[in-house]
């Protein structure tokens, strides 16, 4: 598929952090079933950084490799690091995303922004 | 087993018959000639084998008289001149279609509402893709210039009964029309047995070149040019006549109508047993469109917990060439209008596959599909929050 870049198709035929994290600190539930992307991200947060992050998604090849690329860029960073990862930096990181593909489908930033803060929650902050 | 490329989309376009190709060849750059240019040989050679061409599409729809046969660029062409015409010229201003129509009907006829004040009754389908005559019955006013039904619909593969629905429309006095595409070389299209008035079909569905198309016009039917200039095509649609791919035309339609009768029931039998062992392999998948009156060629399945185009991208990985109806593959963010249609439900419509053969289709294709396509949508499952197997 020329439809998207190299780093895009190895992260959808080769996902990385696929599943969920045992007894996890945050979940993010984002997406609905209705437009076609749905995601779920579990977390577990060590000394205020992400120390492990796994994702299940069902959606195009596009919101998988945003979702396996968001986990690859997050992993061991800061809560505070995490929280500031946007969508732009995920779909750059990927080598670009077709544009009908940077709304729908880039999805998984917004995942982590969602675990992050149930896991603030869950700590009273 | 072998990891040849198995092309199951022919519902999108087919490939170029070899025959048809050894055909054409001698058209581009040997007999060259304009066939509206009569006083010399070149030019009649390339006019004996227009109408040599138009011969063949007319036995292959078993038409009165070849010249009820306008050559066109592709079937959206005569669909666009056939609403267009009839809207536009005479002073009925009402048309009837129907929900599960191609693009190529219902983004004209959106237009022709929203810019010229024309009036559209869309009329919806059953959960199996079949419009109701009742209604159509009802719909029809004395406004009404035309109705336009598909013959077999291009996702679901439902045919749909023309007979019935063209009767009604002339009952009442009302012009019909059918996009043929996905039926012309796949079953029987006689024009004299669906009574349409107009019938669309395109070359590159049965196995001829892309970019050639044809619109049939039932004598004593008065159709507007759509595209004016030259007086080809007796004046009906001007612009050089594409010698090559009319003849190429002529020799699919050939071949095509030679090959019905056995080919028809030798893919009606694989696509059952795909969708038999797709469907004994696999867990909560749904079949989609008419169990009984279908084209052979076609099997529409939903597969829950995954996106249609994920399974695409990992069917492609083993070299298997597939279609779905998901949002992303549409290009918008809804799913195919036609399974919204027959009452699927969005996130049920976003994991449909469409499967499409033709005679190239062997059952070891069949066999690799059902051996591959679990493990991909297992795996695919297996990624899914919405998947607890």
């Amino acid at each position: 598929m020329d439809l998207y870049s190299d780093i895009v198709m190895d992260h959808f035929k080769n996902p990385r952090n696929v599943g969920a994290v045992e007894k996890p600190d945050g979940v993010g539930e984002v997406g609905n079933p209705t437009c076609g992307d749905m995601m779920t991200i579990t977390i577990k947060v060590k000394d205020e950084h992400l120390s492990e992050i796994k994702f299940k998604t069902l959606g195009c090849g596009a919101a998988i490799a945003t979702s396996s690329m968001m986990t690859e860029l997050a992993q061991g960073k800061s809560i505070e690091e995490g929280m500031s990862l946007t969508r732009d930096m995920v779909a750059e990181a990927l080598g670009g995303l077709p544009p009908e593909k940077m709304h729908c489908s880039n999805l998984a930033a917004d995942g982590l922004h969602a675990a992050i803060k149930d896991y603030q929650e869950k700590l009273g902050k | 087993m072998s990891d040849k490329p198995i092309y199951m989309d022919n519902a999108a376009t087919t490939r170029l018959d070899p025959e048809v190709f050894a055909a054409m060849e001698p058209f581009f750059n040997k007999h060259f000639g304009n066939a509206a240019s009569k006083y010399y040989q070149e030019g009649r050679t390339a006019h004996q084998a227009m109408e040599s061409a138009r011969g063949q599409l007319a036995g292959l729809l078993g038409a009165d008289d070849e010249k009820e046969i306008t050559i066109t660029s592709c079937a959206t062409e005569s669909n666009n001149w056939v609403i267009n015409s009839l809207l536009l010229n005479g002073t009925k201003k009402h048309v009837i279609t129907s929900a599960i129509e191609h693009h190529a009907i219902l983004e004209p006829i959106e237009f022709l509402e929203k810019h010229h004040g024309i009036k559209a009754t869309i009329l919806p389908v059953d959960e199996r893709g079949m419009v109701s005559p009742q209604l159509l019955k009802d719909s029809i006013t004395d406004e009404t210039a035309l109705v336009s039904i598909m013959h077999a619909n291009n996702e679901i593969g439902t045919v749909l009964p023309i007979r019935e629905l063209a009767d009604i429309a002339h009952e009442k006095g009302v012009l019909f029309h059918t996009d043929a595409c996905q039926t012309v070389g796949k079953i029987p299209v006689k024009v004299n047995e669906l009574g349409a008035d107009f019938l669309s079909l395109s070359a590159h569905k049965f196995h001829g070149p892309k970019g050639t198309g044809a619109l049939y016009i039932r004598k004593g039917t008065r159709l507007e040019p759509f595209i004016r200039g030259g007086g080809q095509e007796r004046g009906r649609r001007a612009g050089t006549s594409n010698i090559p791919s009319i003849v190429g035309m002529g020799k699919a339609a050939e071949l095509a109508g030679k090959r019905i009768e056995s080919e028809a029931p030798r893919e009606r039998e694989l696509v059952e047993k795909l969708w038999q062992g797709l469907n004994a392999k696999m867990p909560k998948i749904r079949r989609n469109g008419d169990p009984e009156k279908r084209i052979p060629n076609l099997l529409n399945i939903c597969v829950a917990g995954v996106e249609g185009e994920a399974v695409l991208g990992y069917l492609d990985m083993y070299g298997i060439m597939v279609s779905s109806g998901s949002a992303c593959t549409s290009g918008s963010l809804d799913p195919s209008h036609v399974l919204l249609a027959i009452g699927l439900p969005a996130e049920v419509a976003h994991g449909s596959i469409r499967f499409s053969m033709s005679h190239e289709t062997e059952a070891s294709d069949v066999e690799r599909i059902i051996e591959i396509m679990p493990d991909v949508v297992e795996r695919l499952r297996q990624m899914s929050p919405t998947w607890n197997g």
